[in-house]
């Protein structure tokens, strides 16, 4: 049984090295910015993910003591990767691009980030359009 | 059998923080750095946890949150002084 929890733990830590590791390679290797965000969700759900199970586990098997702190922290980076992800992504479109580059948005309105003063007189001058029902 | 899967959990992590500080050097633009040092942020709360393991103490869970919630502000913060030159208007 506890060889079993050992081999568990040292699954665990492997696989959340690996994950690291592959993720932090993946920004280094990709060479699109955009694919560029893709790879380090990598290392935060499933690196991080494997480290604070391993260190769960271990503490409830080997140390006589058992910790929520892990899955706090887990839920909280779940949270906030995806506005972080979006604030980057948003940063890259107000750099990098233009309003040409950029593809259609949809609508009758274009990308925000690219928003100039005359935009904002045009809108506020057209008939506010109506709410969906 | 923890312990090497420890120590090489150390190196990957360890490694995986030297690529991200090659990557904030090198960085061709904004974005790509502020991505790299939000990474260094996720790799030092994995070195942190890994760390608390191997010693067997709780004590760093508490630090490792706080790099996590301090990961998050600084990362938003950075971003939106690139959007807005402003952080709070």
């Amino acid at each position: 049984m506890v060889t079993l929890l050992e081999f568990l733990v040292a699954a665990l830590l492997v696989i959340g090295g690996v994950f690291g590791i592959v993720g932090s390679f993946g920004l280094i290797k990709l060479n699109d910015p955009m694919s560029r965000l893709h790879a380090p969700t990598k290392a935060t759900t499933l690196g991080v993910g494997g480290v604070l199970l391993a260190s769960m586990l271990h503490a409830a098997a080997f140390e006589k003591y058992f910790s929520f702190h892990e899955l706090m922290i887990t839920l909280f980076l779940f949270l906030t990767a995806p506005i972080t992800a979006n604030f980057i992504a948003k940063v890259h479109i107000h750099r990098q691009e233009t309003r040409d580059t950029m593809p259609e948005a949809g609508g009758d309105d274009h990308w925000a980030t690219h928003d100039t003063p005359e935009d904002e007189q045009r809108r506020q001058a057209a008939p506010t359009p109506p709410a969906d029902e | 059998m923890i312990g090497s899967a420890a120590t090489f959990a150390f190196g990957c992590f360890a490694l995986a923080m030297l690529m991200n500080l090659w990557k904030v050097v090198t960085a061709p633009n904004v974005a790509d750095r502020i991505l790299a040092l939000d990474t260094m942020f996720i790799n030092a709360i994995a070195l942190m946890v890994l760390y608390g393991l191997a010693l067997g103490t709780e004590i760093f869970f508490e630090a490792a949150m706080i790099i996590a919630m301090l990961g998050f502000v600084s990362t938003v913060a950075y971003a939106r002084f690139i959007l807005r030159g402003n952080i709070i208007e």
